[in-house]
């Protein structure tokens, strides 16, 4: 797996359905956009939450060489 | 087993996005972090496989993607949840969107089969590319486009006829969009 830069996102207006030609393609527009913003909305609000001390914690036990190894 | 210094950071980094990412996947943050955890306790034990310079957190995303559908998605019942812990664990929303508006979208994202929907959330949120999100998936770049495509076709099917109001389509646009459901 080699480091790659991170593509530019796609528009979301370019996937517009095919099926929604006609008056329906502003609204599938409108409505690709907001598909983004709430997505990147909800996946954001959990990365806002940081690292939440388990992790650290494990990380530390992990290195101390004290972890139980628990499944 | 002492932790190199940077591969330390690098995964501590990545926790985070990891978190976002086992959510939209198991739907439910407790089990998110416990697959975020074995995703940890995976990847370090098997730090000698991952290439240093390589995509650290595409690695990452990799191991739990894959503990997750050999481990997690046997219980079926437990993956979609569409008004349950999800919903409740996600309980501040950004402040931008009205909650109404929010909770429908979450509605419509966990009716997507699982493949679209996590090959949305690592290109539509995560910001992979899609040969990163292919990589990730163990699947073609061509299955993967296509899997964001459709996934973004029923969203908008689902949000048409769902939040009419929010978007205020006129009746006729209604009638096309009705016509073109399942």
């Amino acid at each position: 797996m080699k480091d790659r830069k991170p593509e530019p996102e796609p528009p979301m207006a370019e996937t517009t359905s095919s099926a929604h030609k006609g008056p329906g393609i502003k609204l599938g527009r409108d409505i690709q956009a907001k598909i983004g913003q709430q997505l990147r909305a909800m996946y954001d609000d959990v990365v806002k939450q940081g690292v939440p001390d388990r992790f650290t914690e494990l990380l530390n036990q992990l290195d101390a060489g004290d972890h139980k190894g628990k499944r | 087993m002492p932790i190199d210094g940077a591969v330390r950071q690098a995964v501590l980094d990545a926790v985070p996005r990891l978190r976002a990412f086992a959510i939209s996947l198991c739907g439910n943050i407790d089990r998110a972090d416990d697959l975020v955890q074995e995703t940890l306790l995976r990847a370090l034990a098997n730090i000698k496989s991952f290439q240093p310079g390589t995509n650290m957190s595409a690695w990452l995303f990799t191991i739990l993607r894959n503990h997750f559908h050999s481990e997690y998605r046997k219980r079926r019942r437990e993956v979609e949840d569409v008004d349950g812990s999800y919903t409740e664990s996600l309980k501040s929303q950004p402040e931008q969107l009205g909650h109404v508006e929010f909770g429908e979208f979450r509605k419509a994202l966990v009716k997507l089969p699982a493949d679209q929907r996590e090959a949305l959330v690592l290109v539509g949120a995560a910001g992979f590319s899609y040969e990163d999100a292919a990589n990730i998936c163990g699947c073609a770049v061509g299955t993967i486009k296509s899997r964001v495509s459709r996934a973004r076709e029923k969203l908008t099917e689902l949000l048409s006829i769902e939040s009419t109001e929010a978007f205020g389509p006129d009746a006729s646009t209604r009638a096309v969009l009705a016509s073109g459901r399942d």
